[in-house]
């Protein structure tokens, strides 16, 4: 057993609080910010505690809209990122577990090839090759719709990297196991496999889901119709008034909500998410 | 060829994996995309005027659409023309006049556009300090102007009563004398600026005279080289310097981000854009006026005119002929007195045409806010000279971007204004040469 | 590399595969093939006019003085974040680790800046921070400190810092939590009877054996600070006052999103690739060690 030294104990109490307080300081803010009205906010010193304006703020947001001209509503807008965060969540993950599977358990001519040419776009952010993936993007008339809002985004291998890693470390016994009792390949990946990446794909569907959520570059380029604007955007463009303050009450507020979906999926899968990153350090 | 063959190849591959559905365009009515970078209020006010001139014909569907800022706007259309979806019109700022002039194959001059569509254009009917900086050297108009302002300099009325300042400066050594009041009266700094590059360098060239670049600012031809790094405008760099010292100036950043320093009564003058006015009037908790900027008596008796920001509206080659004449209908349409006033009373955007002026006079509007006519004033004070006619630079927006860090270091003591000038001078004419290289 | 035993050769691996490499042929490799090839341009916006300038965009970039302190600031705005928040993580994540109580509910209020996208990050600290108005400027303007980061390249960077750290924290606190909660507790409990209080054992103990957590997120940290902390940059400082904030990732776009020169931005396009494609092996490498033990 442990010595229990209740001065260390208090210390790391303390030091967590301390931490916890950096970290929620940034939120409470926000929260304060929502809560005033437009007025109040362009006024030195800003508040550090709420004012009564939050559900004014609230429905403002939501029954008038938000952006340019408030026409956009920022249920629309959350309800875009949401599919936009699941396509690119769901779609890497399909395409990234067939293709692990392949160069894992798969000799045939070009696997290094495959290999390689996947692993160089591992972590190469989009907005530095902006420009010409828009006009691959446009050629193929992928422009406003869902598609060319995700597909793109789905080309890095940092899903794929991670189930060959996973597949890696399953026992080879399995599959010899799986093969007398005569399993074919698919059956192979849908009864073994897949069950044991379980925890693996729950991981990173809370990485790709909050990649997919917090994206504004790519969607600012590639939509011109409103009904297309995702949530992150939508804030950013708030902040871009043209000569004119930005209405931080409303900024505020919309961030705030943008906020909530994300952390949800974090804070709900943690224990899920820690397990499957940990498992296999990626 | 070689894009299309790709094209059709991917298309092939990919259209095996997604169906792309695209919505059949079933409607009578043409659509002409507009691209704008109007946010917030003055977004809703684009929304208006594209209502209503579609609400006016039936023919042509104006659907306007918010790309972003000035610089995404242009940056999106760009992209968007060299894959050919681009919109008809696009709205781009001052800065981006040489770039979209340069590129040749891909503008349709309005003009021309107006001429080919048998809708006669009135130049006389604008105003010259407004249109000249749009024009070719033999005066064709390129783009249609929509909106435009100028630097004016916003005061305080309550803290100038306060500090005991009478008169409203004038020139310069005026507005350090004014700023000493302010200070002594406990106020935080004597004047801001922002836009700094527009206002206190373009706009201060013009103000008193002086060139920015050779060859007429830029307009008589691609081998201009910037000059500002002339006594003159170190002078005024190294005075603001100076006052920063004493806190007589006090920096808040670029674009209009020292706002808030003059809603907050920090500062008691600030040096910005005439479209402010709206902002300003919202959220200042104080009495406001606009004067004509400061200059400096000794380069100059009387101040010249001021140079105008903002952006113009650009048509894009590429569509359907037909297509045209709605356009041609809608600039028409954009250009008549009354809309002009409407969007000139809305929005502190100096109204572009004598006759959206004068209908504004008629109306009263200057009589029930006082100063709102600084601008327009400042702007045709004097015909304008080759110095004042507007500033026409390629890569501008990265030389914009290159003397607004010249002067930041000015500013946070690295470096002095003299040094700074020079720099930027140097900085700035390799990226022309670039322009020119890549524009002959 | 691949399993000892595997399928038969067939078509299905080919089928397997497809989508990824559609995809990334189209969407990254193409349009890659495609910045290098405009790096070698010098051409207008619109692509009306095109030159071909052979390696003249990057002498230009190698002999410019200002790309070489954009190079040093993004080495040392990097380690700045990566040291910052490993170290922060570190010292939250033993302190979570030692305390027996109420280690998820810790662990639950840490970890979701994670969820906040980078410009929504950026946006807050701005506003916290706002010379004018911001809160915390207001208390420092108390305490006699000045705060201006749009004057002030120092507070700038410092600014930003402390944006892509508190955001970074989270990822890095989960790590180690989970690394140190790995170690079996009969090692401590040896070391706790042979006298060794709960500082030494931490060095002595469980620092040596998260290690490998330690180096594998340096790398992530690295990465992240290189690369994703663009919308911060992007929504708080634009790279000023003077260049001071102006990081690698936020000039490409800077220069090629705002600035228009294509082919400049394609060129540092190149060299950033070239740069993740190493960092991409030195890691691989790494890993491949590790599981091949």
């Amino acid at each position: 057993m442990i010595e229990k030294r209740p001065m260390v104990s208090w210390f790391s109490h303390a030091v967590l609080l301390l931490g916890i307080a950096m970290v929620a300081f940034p939120i409470w803010i926000t929260f304060v910010g929502a809560s005033h009205d437009a007025i109040r906010m362009t006024q030195a010193p800003l508040p550090l505690l709420p004012g009564d304006q939050f559900f004014v703020n609230l429905k403002a947001v939501f029954v008038q809209g938000v952006g340019n001209a408030k026409e956009q509503s920022v249920g629309l807008m959350m309800f875009n990122s949401l599919v936009m965060a699941m396509m690119i969540a769901v779609g890497k993950i399909t395409i990234s577990l067939l293709s692990a599977y392949a160069i894992v358990y798969f000799r045939f001519p070009f696997r290094m090839l495959f290999f390689w040419m996947i692993f160089i776009t591992l972590m190469l952010p989009v907005e530095v090759r902006i420009l010409p993936t828009f006009e691959v993007v446009a050629n193929l008339g992928m422009l406003n719709n869902y598609w060319g809002l995700t597909v793109p985004l789905i080309a890095s291998a940092t899903a794929t990297f991670m189930f060959r890693q996973v597949f890696l470390t399953v026992p080879d016994e399995l599959l010899e196991a799986a093969r007398i009792d005569g399993a074919g390949p698919m059956r192979f990946f849908w009864d073994i496999l897949l069950p044991i990446s379980r925890t693996n794909i729950a991981a990173l569907f809370v990485i790709l889901f909050i990649y997919g959520w917090n994206q504004y570059l790519w969607p600012l380029l590639i939509t011109t119709d409103k009904s297309m604007y995702t949530i992150v955007m939508g804030i950013k463009q708030m902040l871009e008034a043209a000569e004119e303050a930005p209405e931080w009450h409303l900024i505020m507020m919309t961030t705030l909500l943008a906020m909530i979906p994300p952390v949800m999926v974090v804070v709900g899968m943690q224990k899920l998410f820690i397990k499957g990153l940990t498992e296999t350090e990626k | 060829m070689k894009k299309h063959l790709t094209k059709t190849l991917f298309s092939i591959a990919m259209a095996t994996a997604f169906t792309v559905g695209c919505a059949g365009n079933s409607l009578a009515t043409t659509d002409i995309q507009w691209w704008h970078a109007m946010g917030g209020v003055n977004g809703e006010r684009v929304n208006k005027i594209a209502n209503d001139f579609n609400a006016s014909q039936k023919e042509y569907k104006i659907v306007p659409v918010y790309k972003g800022n000035y610089t995404e706007t242009m940056t999106a259309a760009i992209a968007s023309f060299r894959a050919k979806k681009h919109p008809h019109i696009v709205q781009v700022f001052e800065v981006g006049t040489a770039t979209m002039m340069a590129a040749k194959g891909a503008v349709y001059p309005v003009e021309e556009m107006m001429n080919d569509a048998g809708l006669k254009l009135d130049k006389s009917a604008f105003l010259p300090a407004v249109i000249s900086y749009y024009q070719t050297s033999d005066g064709e108009l390129l783009s249609m102007p929509f909106n435009s302002s100028t630097p004016v300099m916003w005061y305080n009325k309550d803290a100038f009563a306060k500090a005991g300042i009478k008169e409203v400066p004038k020139t310069w050594p005026e507005v350090y004398e004014a700023s000493k009041k302010l200070v002594a009266a406990g106020y935080k700094g004597g004047f801001s600026f922002g836009w700094q590059s527009w206002v206190m360098l373009e706009n201060f060239g013009a103000w008193h005279n002086i060139e920015v670049g050779s060859k007429e600012n830029g307009f008589a031809g691609l081998d201009t080289e910037f000059t500002f790094n002339n006594a003159a405008v170190k002078k005024v760099m190294a005075d603001v310097a100076k006052g920063q010292k004493e806190h007589l100036f006090l920096y808040g950043g670029r674009r209009g981000d020292s706002l808030p320093m003059f809603i907050n009564e920090e500062v008691g003058m600030w040096l910005n854009s005439s479209a402010y006015y709206g902002g300003i009037k919202k959220q200042a908790k104080f009495e406001f006026g606009q004067a004509m900027l400061p200059y400096y008596p000794e380069l100059i008796d009387k101040p010249q005119n001021s140079i105008i920001g903002g952006a113009t509206l650009w048509v894009l080659k590429g569509h359907e002929k037909g297509d045209y004449k709605g356009v041609a209908e809608f600039m028409n349409y954009l250009a008549s007195p009354e809309v002009q006033a409407w969007w000139h009373q809305e929005t502190g955007y100096v109204p572009i045409t004598t006759a959206a002026y004068e209908l504004s006079k008629k109306q009263g509007f200057y009589e029930k806010n006082p100063g709102t006519d600084t601008a327009i004033q400042q702007l045709s004070l004097n015909t304008p000279t080759p110095n004042s006619k507007g500033v026409r630079f390629g890569n501008f927006v990265q030389v914009r971007d290159i003397i607004n860090e010249e002067m930041e270091a000015i500013w946070n003591g690295s470096k002095t204004a003299s040094d700074a000038m020079d720099d930027a001078v140097k900085r700035g004419n390799k990226l022309l040469r670039k322009f020119e290289k890549a524009n002959k | 590399m691949l399993k000892r035993t595997h399928f038969k050769p067939s078509a299905l691996p080919y089928l397997l595969v497809a989508p990824q490499i559609i995809i990334t042929v189209v969407f990254f490799i193409w349009p890659a093939s495609q910045a290098v090839y405009q790096s070698l341009l010098l051409e207008d916006p619109f692509g009306l006019r095109t030159e071909f300038i052979w390696f003249e965009n990057y002498v230009e970039l190698f002999t410019d003085s200002i790309y070489f302190s954009t190079f040093l600031r993004t080495i040392v705005f990097s380690s700045l974040v990566a040291f910052l928040s490993l170290f922060i993580a570190l010292i939250l994540a033993a302190m979570a680790d030692h305390v027996v109580r109420g280690t998820t509910v810790y662990r639950t209020l840490l970890i979701w800046p994670y969820a906040v996208a980078p410009v929504v990050a950026g946006t807050i600290w701005m506003f916290i921070f706002d010379p004018t108005l911001g809160i915390v400027s207001y208390l420092l303007h108390f305490v006699g400190y000045d705060w201006n980061h749009r004057l002030n390249g120092g507070q700038a960077m410092a600014l930003i810092v402390l944006a892509a750290t508190w955001k970074q924290i989270s990822y890095n606190f989960l790590f180690f939590l989970a690394g140190m909660q790995s170690i079996p507790k009969s090692l401590i409990e040896a070391a706790a009877i042979d006298g060794a209080g709960p500082a030494r054992r931490f060095w002595t103990i469980i620092f040596p054996l998260i290690s490998p957590t330690t180096f594998f997120l340096m790398v992530m940290n690295i990465v992240y600070a290189f690369f994703e902390t663009f919308g911060i940059v992007h929504a708080v400082t634009k790279g000023g006052p003077a260049k001071s904030t102006e990081i690698l990732v936020y000039k490409v776009f800077n220069d090629g999103f705002i600035g228009l020169d294509l082919g400049g931005s394609a060129a540092q396009s190149v060299i950033l690739m070239i740069l993740v494609i190493a960092l991409t092996i030195i890691q691989f490498k790494y890993i491949e060690r590790k599981v091949e033990y």
